[in-house]
Protein backbone atom coordinates (compact mmCIF):
# COMPACT_ATOMS: atom_id res chain seq x y z
CA UNK A 1 0.00 0.00 0.00
CA UNK A 2 2.52 2.54 0.78
CA UNK A 3 4.29 2.47 -2.72
CA UNK A 4 1.81 3.66 -4.56
CA UNK A 5 2.50 6.73 -6.00
CA UNK A 6 -0.88 7.68 -8.07
CA UNK A 7 -3.69 6.45 -8.55
CA UNK A 8 -5.55 6.31 -11.92
CA UNK A 9 -9.20 5.72 -13.14
CA UNK A 10 -9.58 5.38 -16.47
CA UNK A 11 -12.71 6.08 -17.96
CA UNK A 12 -14.37 5.37 -21.56
CA UNK A 13 -16.68 8.73 -21.92
CA UNK A 14 -15.57 12.12 -21.28
CA UNK A 15 -19.14 12.80 -19.43
CA UNK A 16 -18.27 10.17 -17.32
CA UNK A 17 -14.64 11.19 -16.26
CA UNK A 18 -16.03 14.92 -15.50
CA UNK A 19 -18.75 13.44 -13.18
CA UNK A 20 -15.96 11.45 -11.38
CA UNK A 21 -13.72 14.70 -10.93
CA UNK A 22 -17.19 16.26 -9.08
CA UNK A 23 -17.57 12.93 -7.11
CA UNK A 24 -13.80 13.36 -6.00
CA UNK A 25 -14.00 17.43 -5.45
CA UNK A 26 -17.75 16.48 -3.24
CA UNK A 27 -15.42 14.01 -1.00
CA UNK A 28 -12.90 17.40 -0.96
CA UNK A 29 -10.36 14.68 -2.64
CA UNK A 30 -7.97 16.85 -4.95
CA UNK A 31 -7.01 15.65 -8.30
CA UNK A 32 -3.58 15.54 -9.64
CA UNK A 33 -4.24 16.03 -13.20
CA UNK A 34 -6.60 14.90 -15.75
CA UNK A 35 -4.95 13.43 -19.53
CA UNK A 36 -7.93 13.43 -22.02
CA UNK A 37 -7.36 12.24 -26.14
CA UNK A 38 -8.98 15.70 -26.85
CA UNK A 39 -9.49 18.75 -26.01
CA UNK A 40 -12.96 19.12 -23.49
CA UNK A 41 -14.39 22.58 -22.65
CA UNK A 42 -14.59 23.80 -19.22
CA UNK A 43 -12.32 21.24 -17.54
CA UNK A 44 -9.60 23.97 -16.65
CA UNK A 45 -11.81 25.98 -14.76
CA UNK A 46 -13.54 22.67 -13.01
CA UNK A 47 -9.88 22.06 -12.24
CA UNK A 48 -9.04 25.37 -11.15
CA UNK A 49 -6.44 25.42 -13.46
CA UNK A 50 -4.22 28.51 -13.55
CA UNK A 51 -4.28 30.73 -16.97
CA UNK A 52 -1.50 29.65 -19.19
CA UNK A 53 1.41 32.45 -18.97
CA UNK A 54 2.40 31.93 -22.75
CA UNK A 55 1.04 35.23 -23.75
CA UNK A 56 3.49 36.87 -21.84
CA UNK A 57 6.17 34.74 -22.98
CA UNK A 58 4.50 35.92 -26.60
CA UNK A 59 5.09 39.60 -25.55
CA UNK A 60 8.69 39.64 -24.41
CA UNK A 61 9.80 37.77 -27.55
CA UNK A 62 7.55 39.92 -29.66
CA UNK A 63 9.18 43.23 -28.34
CA UNK A 64 12.58 41.85 -28.06
CA UNK A 65 11.97 41.25 -31.91
CA UNK A 66 10.97 44.56 -32.35
CA UNK A 67 13.86 46.51 -31.12
CA UNK A 68 16.56 43.73 -32.62
CA UNK A 69 14.60 44.62 -35.84
CA UNK A 70 14.52 48.22 -35.72
CA UNK A 71 18.21 48.49 -33.96
CA UNK A 72 19.48 46.43 -36.36
CA UNK A 73 18.22 48.27 -39.67
CA UNK A 74 19.22 51.87 -37.39
CA UNK A 75 22.93 50.76 -36.95
CA UNK A 76 23.38 49.14 -40.91
CA UNK A 77 21.48 52.40 -42.76
CA UNK A 78 21.61 55.27 -40.46
CA UNK A 79 25.07 54.65 -38.41
CA UNK A 80 27.40 52.07 -40.30
CA UNK A 81 26.71 52.39 -43.92
CA UNK A 82 24.15 55.15 -44.53
CA UNK A 83 23.37 54.80 -48.19
CA UNK A 84 20.87 57.56 -50.44
CA UNK A 85 18.29 55.72 -51.58
CA UNK A 86 15.72 57.70 -53.87
CA UNK A 87 16.85 61.51 -51.93
CA UNK A 88 15.49 60.21 -48.81
CA UNK A 89 16.63 60.58 -45.18
CA UNK A 90 19.22 57.82 -44.07
CA UNK A 91 16.86 57.33 -41.36
CA UNK A 92 13.49 56.61 -43.22
CA UNK A 93 11.42 55.05 -40.86
CA UNK A 94 8.61 54.03 -43.06
CA UNK A 95 10.82 51.61 -44.86
CA UNK A 96 11.62 50.18 -41.21
CA UNK A 97 8.35 48.86 -40.05
CA UNK A 98 7.95 45.65 -42.63
CA UNK A 99 11.82 44.44 -41.38
CA UNK A 100 10.56 45.15 -37.63
CA UNK A 101 7.35 43.90 -37.94
CA UNK A 102 8.79 39.95 -39.29
CA UNK A 103 11.70 40.02 -36.70
CA UNK A 104 8.61 40.67 -34.05
CA UNK A 105 6.64 37.85 -35.92
CA UNK A 106 9.89 35.90 -35.66
CA UNK A 107 10.96 36.62 -32.41
CA UNK A 108 7.40 35.87 -30.75
CA UNK A 109 6.81 32.16 -32.73
CA UNK A 110 10.33 30.88 -32.30
CA UNK A 111 10.10 32.31 -28.46
CA UNK A 112 6.90 30.40 -28.14
CA UNK A 113 7.60 27.17 -29.76
CA UNK A 114 11.02 27.11 -27.60
CA UNK A 115 8.67 28.39 -24.29
CA UNK A 116 6.20 25.60 -24.69
CA UNK A 117 9.16 22.77 -25.64
CA UNK A 118 11.12 24.02 -22.59
CA UNK A 119 7.79 23.85 -20.19
CA UNK A 120 6.17 20.42 -21.44
CA UNK A 121 9.57 18.70 -21.61
CA UNK A 122 8.82 17.92 -25.11
CA UNK A 123 12.37 18.13 -27.38
CA UNK A 124 13.05 16.51 -30.66
CA UNK A 125 14.38 13.22 -29.87
CA UNK A 126 13.53 13.04 -26.54
CA UNK A 127 11.10 10.07 -25.92
CA UNK A 128 7.49 11.77 -23.82
CA UNK A 129 6.80 10.90 -20.94
CA UNK A 130 3.22 10.12 -19.59
CA UNK A 131 1.25 8.52 -16.75
CA UNK A 132 -1.33 6.37 -18.84
CA UNK A 133 -0.24 5.30 -22.37
CA UNK A 134 -3.93 4.93 -23.27
CA UNK A 135 -4.69 8.76 -22.72
CA UNK A 136 -2.74 9.67 -25.50
CA UNK A 137 -5.61 7.27 -27.72
CA UNK A 138 -8.92 6.34 -25.94
CA UNK A 139 -8.90 6.26 -22.35
CA UNK A 140 -10.41 9.53 -20.08
CA UNK A 141 -7.65 9.64 -17.15
CA UNK A 142 -7.91 11.15 -13.66
CA UNK A 143 -5.01 11.59 -11.74
CA UNK A 144 -4.74 11.50 -8.25
CA UNK A 145 -1.75 12.06 -5.92
CA UNK A 146 -1.64 9.53 -3.52
CA UNK A 147 0.57 10.46 -0.60
CA UNK A 148 -2.12 13.55 0.36
CA UNK A 149 -3.35 11.29 2.63
CA UNK A 150 -6.66 10.43 1.14
CA UNK A 151 -8.29 6.79 1.69
CA UNK A 152 -7.36 5.07 -0.96
CA UNK A 153 -10.42 2.93 -1.11
CA UNK A 154 -12.48 5.17 -0.88
CA UNK A 155 -10.85 7.06 -4.01
CA UNK A 156 -11.07 3.44 -6.09
CA UNK A 157 -15.02 3.55 -5.07
CA UNK A 158 -15.83 6.86 -6.10
CA UNK A 159 -14.20 6.36 -9.60
CA UNK A 160 -16.25 3.18 -9.86
CA UNK A 161 -19.26 5.12 -9.02
CA UNK A 162 -18.70 7.61 -11.49
CA UNK A 163 -18.11 4.79 -14.03
CA UNK A 164 -14.22 3.72 -14.57
CA UNK A 165 -13.68 1.05 -16.63
CA UNK A 166 -10.61 0.55 -14.76
CA UNK A 167 -8.42 1.43 -11.70
CA UNK A 168 -4.89 1.69 -11.72
CA UNK A 169 -2.24 2.50 -8.70
CA UNK A 170 0.87 3.00 -9.91
CA UNK A 171 4.28 2.85 -7.99
CA UNK A 172 6.07 5.21 -10.35
CA UNK A 173 4.89 8.40 -11.69
CA UNK A 174 5.66 8.28 -15.66
CA UNK A 175 5.50 5.49 -17.90
CA UNK A 176 7.75 6.07 -20.81
CA UNK A 177 7.47 5.14 -24.77
CA UNK A 178 10.85 4.48 -24.61
CA UNK B 1 -23.60 16.98 -23.24
CA UNK B 2 -26.72 16.04 -25.82
CA UNK B 3 -28.91 17.19 -23.45
CA UNK B 4 -31.11 20.09 -23.37
CA UNK B 5 -30.99 22.57 -19.91
CA UNK B 6 -31.55 25.76 -21.19
CA UNK B 7 -34.87 26.96 -20.86
CA UNK B 8 -34.21 30.36 -23.09
CA UNK B 9 -37.21 31.87 -25.62
CA UNK B 10 -36.23 31.66 -28.64
CA UNK B 11 -39.15 33.01 -30.57
CA UNK B 12 -38.59 36.54 -28.48
CA UNK B 13 -39.00 39.14 -30.80
CA UNK B 14 -37.35 42.70 -30.69
CA UNK B 15 -40.41 44.96 -29.77
CA UNK B 16 -40.04 48.17 -31.65
CA UNK B 17 -41.72 50.73 -30.33
CA UNK B 18 -41.24 53.62 -27.58
CA UNK B 19 -38.41 55.82 -27.16
CA UNK B 20 -35.90 54.37 -29.51
CA UNK B 21 -38.73 54.85 -32.73
CA UNK B 22 -39.40 58.32 -31.37
CA UNK B 23 -35.63 59.18 -31.28
CA UNK B 24 -34.75 57.68 -34.67
CA UNK B 25 -37.27 59.45 -36.30
CA UNK B 26 -36.29 62.49 -34.65
CA UNK B 27 -32.54 61.30 -35.61
CA UNK B 28 -33.66 61.12 -39.66
CA UNK B 29 -35.71 64.57 -39.31
CA UNK B 30 -32.48 66.11 -38.09
CA UNK B 31 -30.77 64.50 -40.91
CA UNK B 32 -32.99 65.97 -43.68
CA UNK B 33 -33.04 69.76 -42.16
CA UNK B 34 -29.08 69.10 -42.24
CA UNK B 35 -28.85 68.28 -45.74
CA UNK B 36 -31.34 71.00 -46.53
CA UNK B 37 -29.77 73.54 -45.41
CA UNK B 38 -26.62 72.44 -46.84
CA UNK B 39 -27.97 72.75 -50.37
CA UNK B 40 -29.81 76.33 -49.49
CA UNK B 41 -27.07 78.21 -47.82
CA UNK B 42 -24.71 77.16 -50.89
CA UNK B 43 -22.77 74.48 -49.90
CA UNK B 44 -23.72 72.01 -52.64
CA UNK B 45 -20.88 70.22 -53.46
CA UNK B 46 -20.03 69.79 -49.69
CA UNK B 47 -23.48 68.17 -49.09
CA UNK B 48 -23.26 65.69 -51.83
CA UNK B 49 -19.77 65.11 -50.63
CA UNK B 50 -21.31 64.39 -46.92
CA UNK B 51 -24.38 62.25 -48.64
CA UNK B 52 -21.77 60.62 -50.44
CA UNK B 53 -19.95 59.41 -47.17
CA UNK B 54 -22.72 58.28 -45.07
CA UNK B 55 -24.80 56.33 -48.11
CA UNK B 56 -21.55 54.72 -48.37
CA UNK B 57 -20.81 53.85 -45.30
CA UNK B 58 -24.40 52.92 -44.53
CA UNK B 59 -24.05 50.51 -47.15
CA UNK B 60 -20.59 49.38 -46.61
CA UNK B 61 -21.93 48.38 -42.96
CA UNK B 62 -25.04 46.55 -44.46
CA UNK B 63 -23.41 44.71 -46.76
CA UNK B 64 -20.56 43.63 -44.58
CA UNK B 65 -23.68 41.71 -42.55
CA UNK B 66 -24.77 39.82 -45.74
CA UNK B 67 -20.56 38.92 -45.86
CA UNK B 68 -20.55 38.23 -42.29
CA UNK B 69 -23.77 35.90 -42.63
CA UNK B 70 -22.20 34.38 -45.49
CA UNK B 71 -18.70 33.78 -43.94
CA UNK B 72 -20.14 31.89 -41.03
CA UNK B 73 -22.29 29.18 -43.31
CA UNK B 74 -19.39 28.89 -45.65
CA UNK B 75 -17.00 28.08 -43.02
CA UNK B 76 -20.01 26.19 -41.28
CA UNK B 77 -19.34 27.85 -38.04
CA UNK B 78 -21.16 26.82 -34.92
CA UNK B 79 -20.31 29.63 -32.78
CA UNK B 80 -22.30 32.60 -34.42
CA UNK B 81 -25.86 30.95 -34.58
CA UNK B 82 -27.14 32.58 -31.85
CA UNK B 83 -26.54 35.89 -32.96
CA UNK B 84 -27.12 35.58 -36.92
CA UNK B 85 -30.03 37.31 -36.91
CA UNK B 86 -28.66 40.96 -36.36
CA UNK B 87 -26.32 40.53 -39.41
CA UNK B 88 -29.10 39.09 -40.95
CA UNK B 89 -30.92 42.20 -40.42
CA UNK B 90 -28.30 44.68 -41.70
CA UNK B 91 -28.26 42.91 -45.17
CA UNK B 92 -32.42 43.15 -45.26
CA UNK B 93 -31.83 46.87 -45.03
CA UNK B 94 -29.10 46.37 -47.60
CA UNK B 95 -31.53 47.08 -50.96
CA UNK B 96 -32.72 50.44 -49.10
CA UNK B 97 -29.08 51.92 -48.28
CA UNK B 98 -28.16 50.76 -52.40
CA UNK B 99 -30.86 52.66 -53.44
CA UNK B 100 -29.91 55.73 -51.76
CA UNK B 101 -26.03 55.39 -52.24
CA UNK B 102 -27.36 55.05 -56.23
CA UNK B 103 -29.55 58.18 -55.69
CA UNK B 104 -27.02 60.04 -53.96
CA UNK B 105 -24.08 58.95 -56.57
CA UNK B 106 -26.12 59.62 -59.92
CA UNK B 107 -27.55 62.88 -58.69
CA UNK B 108 -24.08 63.91 -58.11
CA UNK B 109 -22.64 62.55 -61.19
CA UNK B 110 -25.13 64.60 -63.01
CA UNK B 111 -25.27 67.81 -61.26
CA UNK B 112 -21.53 67.41 -61.66
CA UNK B 113 -21.15 68.55 -57.40
CA UNK B 114 -19.29 64.69 -57.64
CA UNK B 115 -17.53 63.20 -60.13
CA UNK B 116 -15.31 65.77 -61.27
CA UNK B 117 -14.37 63.63 -64.78
CA UNK B 118 -17.91 63.56 -65.69
CA UNK B 119 -17.51 67.02 -66.52
CA UNK B 120 -16.32 69.02 -70.12
CA UNK B 121 -12.88 70.15 -68.23
CA UNK B 122 -12.94 67.32 -65.82
CA UNK B 123 -12.83 65.13 -68.65
CA UNK B 124 -10.00 66.21 -70.64
CA UNK B 125 -7.07 66.11 -67.50
CA UNK B 126 -6.88 62.50 -67.20
CA UNK B 127 -6.05 59.36 -69.49
CA UNK B 128 -8.13 58.91 -72.92
CA UNK B 129 -8.01 55.15 -72.17
CA UNK B 130 -9.97 56.01 -69.29
CA UNK B 131 -12.84 57.37 -70.87
CA UNK B 132 -14.44 53.97 -71.51
CA UNK B 133 -14.23 53.13 -68.16
CA UNK B 134 -15.54 56.30 -66.71
CA UNK B 135 -18.40 56.74 -69.11
CA UNK B 136 -21.59 57.75 -66.55
CA UNK B 137 -23.67 54.82 -68.40
CA UNK B 138 -20.84 51.84 -67.75
CA UNK B 139 -20.82 53.47 -64.29
CA UNK B 140 -24.02 53.79 -63.32
CA UNK B 141 -24.65 49.77 -64.34
CA UNK B 142 -21.62 49.13 -62.71
CA UNK B 143 -22.82 50.34 -59.21
CA UNK B 144 -26.25 49.03 -60.39
CA UNK B 145 -25.69 45.69 -60.85
CA UNK B 146 -22.56 44.90 -57.89
CA UNK B 147 -25.13 46.88 -55.33
CA UNK B 148 -28.21 44.68 -56.99
CA UNK B 149 -26.18 41.44 -57.20
CA UNK B 150 -25.28 41.65 -52.95
CA UNK B 151 -28.97 42.61 -52.10
CA UNK B 152 -30.32 39.68 -54.52
CA UNK B 153 -27.69 36.93 -52.28
CA UNK B 154 -28.74 39.01 -48.84
CA UNK B 155 -32.37 38.51 -49.78
CA UNK B 156 -31.93 34.64 -50.65
CA UNK B 157 -29.92 33.93 -47.16
CA UNK B 158 -32.97 35.40 -45.44
CA UNK B 159 -35.45 33.52 -47.09
CA UNK B 160 -33.53 30.21 -46.56
CA UNK B 161 -33.50 31.54 -43.07
CA UNK B 162 -36.84 32.02 -42.81
CA UNK B 163 -38.14 28.56 -44.36
CA UNK B 164 -35.57 27.11 -41.68
CA UNK B 165 -37.62 28.99 -38.97
CA UNK B 166 -40.92 27.28 -40.33
CA UNK B 167 -40.35 24.02 -41.53
CA UNK B 168 -36.75 22.84 -39.77
CA UNK B 169 -34.39 20.51 -41.44
CA UNK B 170 -31.37 20.80 -43.45
CA UNK B 171 -32.24 22.04 -46.61
CA UNK B 172 -32.57 25.52 -45.97
CA UNK B 173 -28.90 25.68 -44.25
CA UNK B 174 -27.58 23.62 -47.62
CA UNK B 175 -29.23 25.89 -50.01
CA UNK B 176 -27.97 28.86 -47.26
CA UNK B 177 -23.97 27.86 -47.90
CA UNK B 178 -24.73 27.02 -51.60
CA UNK B 179 -25.81 30.71 -52.22
CA UNK B 180 -23.02 32.38 -49.71
CA UNK B 181 -19.71 30.89 -51.36
CA UNK B 182 -21.48 32.10 -54.82
CA UNK B 183 -21.82 35.69 -52.65
CA UNK B 184 -18.54 35.18 -51.77
CA UNK B 185 -16.98 34.63 -55.07
CA UNK B 186 -18.82 37.39 -56.50
CA UNK B 187 -18.46 39.76 -53.88
CA UNK B 188 -14.89 39.10 -53.02
CA UNK B 189 -14.30 40.36 -57.01
CA UNK B 190 -16.46 43.15 -56.98
CA UNK B 191 -16.26 45.08 -53.64
CA UNK B 192 -12.71 46.59 -54.71
CA UNK B 193 -14.52 48.10 -58.17
CA UNK B 194 -16.69 49.38 -56.44
CA UNK B 195 -14.89 51.23 -54.12
CA UNK B 196 -12.73 52.45 -57.08
CA UNK B 197 -15.95 53.73 -59.00
CA UNK B 198 -17.49 55.35 -55.87
CA UNK B 199 -14.72 56.74 -53.74
CA UNK B 200 -11.42 56.34 -55.69
CA UNK B 201 -12.61 58.37 -59.05
CA UNK B 202 -13.46 61.23 -57.17
CA UNK B 203 -9.60 62.10 -58.23
CA UNK B 204 -9.78 60.66 -61.61
CA UNK B 205 -6.26 60.94 -61.26
CA UNK B 206 -4.83 59.26 -59.10
CA UNK B 207 -4.93 55.66 -59.07
CA UNK B 208 -3.84 52.72 -56.28
CA UNK B 209 -4.90 49.07 -56.76
CA UNK B 210 -4.78 48.24 -52.76
CA UNK B 211 -7.54 51.20 -52.38
CA UNK B 212 -10.16 48.40 -53.09
CA UNK B 213 -8.66 46.49 -50.34
CA UNK B 214 -8.06 49.35 -48.38
CA UNK B 215 -11.90 49.87 -48.55
CA UNK B 216 -12.90 46.33 -48.20
CA UNK B 217 -11.22 46.59 -45.06
CA UNK B 218 -12.62 49.36 -43.63
CA UNK B 219 -15.80 48.01 -44.43
CA UNK B 220 -15.47 44.92 -42.50
CA UNK B 221 -14.23 45.89 -39.60
CA UNK B 222 -17.18 48.62 -39.16
CA UNK B 223 -19.00 46.13 -40.43
CA UNK B 224 -18.03 43.94 -37.29
CA UNK B 225 -17.99 47.12 -34.91
CA UNK B 226 -21.23 47.87 -36.00
CA UNK B 227 -22.93 44.25 -34.95
CA UNK B 228 -21.05 43.87 -31.57
CA UNK B 229 -22.42 47.60 -31.01
CA UNK B 230 -25.87 46.42 -31.91
CA UNK B 231 -25.35 42.74 -29.79
CA UNK B 232 -24.55 44.54 -26.90
CA UNK B 233 -26.84 47.69 -26.70
CA UNK B 234 -29.68 44.25 -27.13
CA UNK B 235 -28.37 42.71 -24.63
CA UNK B 236 -28.24 45.71 -22.67
CA UNK B 237 -32.20 46.17 -23.37
CA UNK B 238 -32.72 42.79 -21.89
CA UNK B 239 -32.65 41.05 -25.13
CA UNK B 240 -30.47 37.98 -26.03
CA UNK B 241 -30.12 36.05 -23.06
CA UNK B 242 -28.39 33.48 -24.91
CA UNK B 243 -25.51 35.56 -25.89
CA UNK B 244 -22.39 35.39 -23.74
CA UNK B 245 -19.55 36.29 -22.78
CA UNK B 246 -18.04 33.88 -24.80
CA UNK B 247 -19.40 35.29 -27.82
CA UNK B 248 -18.45 38.80 -27.32
CA UNK B 249 -15.01 37.42 -26.82
CA UNK B 250 -14.90 36.09 -30.79
CA UNK B 251 -16.66 39.31 -31.98
CA UNK B 252 -13.89 41.37 -29.91
CA UNK B 253 -11.25 39.02 -31.52
CA UNK B 254 -13.13 39.71 -34.87
CA UNK B 255 -12.79 43.82 -34.38
CA UNK B 256 -9.31 43.27 -33.16
CA UNK B 257 -7.81 41.53 -35.73
CA UNK B 258 -9.36 43.31 -38.28
CA UNK B 259 -8.44 46.56 -37.37
CA UNK B 260 -5.03 45.64 -37.84
CA UNK B 261 -5.47 43.89 -41.13
CA UNK B 262 -7.03 47.66 -41.78
CA UNK B 263 -3.41 49.07 -41.12
CA UNK B 264 -1.52 46.59 -42.56
CA UNK B 265 -3.61 47.21 -46.00
CA UNK B 266 -3.13 50.84 -44.99
CA UNK B 267 0.46 51.16 -44.23
CA UNK B 268 0.67 48.59 -47.66
CA UNK B 269 -0.73 51.10 -49.81
CA UNK B 270 1.32 54.17 -47.79
CA UNK B 271 4.92 52.42 -47.93
CA UNK B 272 4.62 51.46 -51.20
CA UNK B 273 3.79 55.25 -52.67
CA UNK B 274 6.11 56.19 -50.08
CA UNK B 275 9.01 54.41 -51.37
CA UNK B 276 8.54 54.41 -55.32
CA UNK B 277 8.03 58.29 -54.77
CA UNK B 278 6.30 58.90 -58.10
CA UNK B 279 4.71 62.53 -58.33
CA UNK B 280 1.54 61.16 -59.77
CA UNK B 281 1.32 58.95 -56.69
CA UNK B 282 2.62 60.68 -54.06
CA UNK B 283 0.25 63.67 -54.87
CA UNK B 284 -2.52 61.93 -52.62
CA UNK B 285 -0.59 61.89 -49.38
CA UNK B 286 0.79 65.81 -50.16
CA UNK B 287 -2.44 66.55 -49.96
CA UNK B 288 -3.40 64.70 -46.68
CA UNK B 289 0.02 65.28 -44.99
CA UNK B 290 -0.65 69.19 -45.16
CA UNK B 291 -2.24 71.55 -43.27
CA UNK B 292 -5.85 70.99 -41.97
CA UNK B 293 -5.72 67.38 -42.47
CA UNK B 294 -2.41 66.64 -41.14
CA UNK B 295 -3.22 66.17 -37.36
CA UNK B 296 -6.56 64.19 -38.82
CA UNK B 297 -3.90 61.64 -41.08
CA UNK B 298 -2.23 60.76 -37.80
CA UNK B 299 -5.53 60.76 -35.61
CA UNK B 300 -6.96 58.29 -38.12
CA UNK B 301 -4.09 56.23 -37.50
CA UNK B 302 -4.07 56.61 -33.90
CA UNK B 303 -8.01 55.78 -33.57
CA UNK B 304 -8.61 52.99 -35.84
CA UNK B 305 -4.47 51.39 -35.21
CA UNK B 306 -3.35 52.39 -31.67
CA UNK B 307 -6.89 52.23 -29.61
CA UNK B 308 -7.84 49.00 -30.71
CA UNK B 309 -4.37 47.34 -30.23
CA UNK B 310 -3.89 48.89 -26.63
CA UNK B 311 -7.24 48.46 -25.68
CA UNK B 312 -8.63 45.19 -26.95
CA UNK B 313 -4.96 43.58 -26.71
CA UNK B 314 -6.13 41.23 -23.56
CA UNK B 315 -8.50 38.45 -23.07
CA UNK B 316 -10.13 39.99 -19.75
CA UNK B 317 -10.88 43.33 -22.31
CA UNK B 318 -12.70 41.21 -24.92
CA UNK B 319 -14.93 39.95 -22.09
CA UNK B 320 -15.69 43.38 -20.32
CA UNK B 321 -19.26 44.63 -22.54
CA UNK B 322 -18.55 48.22 -21.90
CA UNK B 323 -15.20 48.66 -22.67
CA UNK B 324 -16.14 46.50 -25.93
CA UNK B 325 -18.70 48.87 -26.72
CA UNK B 326 -16.61 51.70 -25.86
CA UNK B 327 -13.76 50.40 -28.47
CA UNK B 328 -16.69 49.76 -31.36
CA UNK B 329 -17.79 53.25 -30.96
CA UNK B 330 -14.80 54.48 -31.25
CA UNK B 331 -13.86 52.17 -34.29
CA UNK B 332 -16.83 53.45 -35.89
CA UNK B 333 -16.07 57.04 -35.60
CA UNK B 334 -12.60 56.16 -36.30
CA UNK B 335 -13.87 54.94 -39.77
CA UNK B 336 -15.68 57.44 -40.92
CA UNK B 337 -12.70 59.77 -40.24
CA UNK B 338 -10.88 57.22 -42.58
CA UNK B 339 -13.91 57.60 -45.32
CA UNK B 340 -13.85 61.39 -44.45
CA UNK B 341 -10.04 61.54 -45.21
CA UNK B 342 -10.61 59.25 -48.61
CA UNK B 343 -12.99 61.46 -50.11
CA UNK B 344 -12.64 65.16 -48.71
CA UNK B 345 -8.76 66.19 -49.22
CA UNK B 346 -9.34 65.60 -53.13
CA UNK B 347 -12.51 67.42 -54.03
CA UNK B 348 -13.33 69.98 -51.32
CA UNK B 349 -9.69 70.64 -50.49
CA UNK B 350 -9.12 73.61 -47.97
CA UNK B 351 -12.86 74.55 -47.75
CA UNK B 352 -13.67 71.39 -45.82
CA UNK B 353 -14.79 71.63 -42.33
CA UNK B 354 -16.58 69.77 -39.25
CA UNK B 355 -20.30 71.88 -39.02
CA UNK B 356 -23.42 71.41 -38.91
CA UNK B 357 -23.23 69.87 -42.41
CA UNK B 358 -21.02 66.69 -41.61
CA UNK B 359 -23.38 66.55 -38.13
CA UNK B 360 -26.46 66.45 -39.64
CA UNK B 361 -25.75 63.85 -41.97
CA UNK B 362 -24.15 61.39 -39.38
CA UNK B 363 -26.86 61.91 -37.01
CA UNK B 364 -29.25 61.58 -39.94
CA UNK B 365 -27.72 58.13 -41.52
CA UNK B 366 -26.99 56.73 -38.35
CA UNK B 367 -30.83 57.30 -37.33
CA UNK B 368 -31.72 55.74 -40.29
CA UNK B 369 -29.63 53.11 -39.95
CA UNK B 370 -30.82 52.53 -36.35
CA UNK B 371 -34.81 53.00 -37.44
CA UNK B 372 -34.15 50.31 -40.25
CA UNK B 373 -32.41 47.52 -38.92
CA UNK B 374 -34.74 47.81 -35.65
CA UNK B 375 -37.63 47.50 -37.64
CA UNK B 376 -36.39 44.72 -39.87
CA UNK B 377 -35.07 43.30 -36.26
CA UNK B 378 -38.37 43.02 -35.51
CA UNK B 379 -39.92 40.81 -37.98
CA UNK B 380 -38.37 37.98 -37.16
CA UNK B 381 -37.54 36.11 -33.62
CA UNK B 382 -34.11 36.97 -32.20
CA UNK B 383 -33.03 33.31 -32.77
CA UNK B 384 -32.78 31.22 -35.89
CA UNK B 385 -34.70 28.27 -34.02
CA UNK B 386 -33.96 25.80 -36.37
CA UNK B 387 -30.38 26.52 -36.74
CA UNK B 388 -28.56 23.33 -36.72
CA UNK B 389 -25.18 24.56 -34.60
CA UNK B 390 -27.65 26.82 -32.29
CA UNK B 391 -26.96 24.33 -29.35
CA UNK B 392 -23.23 24.20 -30.58
CA UNK B 393 -23.49 28.06 -30.31
CA UNK B 394 -25.15 28.28 -26.70
CA UNK B 395 -22.31 26.01 -25.15
CA UNK B 396 -19.71 27.87 -26.95
CA UNK B 397 -16.97 28.74 -24.77
CA UNK B 398 -13.27 30.34 -24.90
Amino acid sequence: MSDIKYILGLFEDPDDMMNGIDKLQDNDISVYDVYTPMPIHGIEDKLGVKRSRLDIVAFICGITGTCTGFGMIYFMLVMDWPMNVGGKPNFAIPDFIPITFELTVLFCAFGMVAAFFYRTHLFPGRAPRVMELRATTDRFVIAIDANKGFDNQKIDNLLKEAGAIEIKHNDRKYVSYE
Amino acid sequence: MGAHHHSYNFSEKFDFSGKVKTLSIVGIIIGIIAVAFGFLTGHSERTFLNLLLMSYYFTCVCAAGVFFCAIQFVAQAGWSAALLRVPQAFGKVLPLASIILLIVVASGLFSHNLYHWNTPEGSEEFSPSKSFYLSPIFFLVRIVLFLGAYSIFAGILTKASVNEDLHGGLNSYKRSIKYSAIFLVIFGFTTPVWAFDTIMSLEANWFSTMFGWYNFAAMWVSGLAAITVTLILLKKAGYLSWINDNHFHNLGQFVFGFSIFWTYIWFAQFLLIYYANMPEETVYFYKRLEGFYMPLFWLNLIINFMSPVLILMSRDAKRKRNMLLFVCIILLCGHWLDYYMMIMPGTLGDAAGFGIIEIGTIVGFVSLFAFTVMASLSKLSLAPKNHPFLEESLNHQI
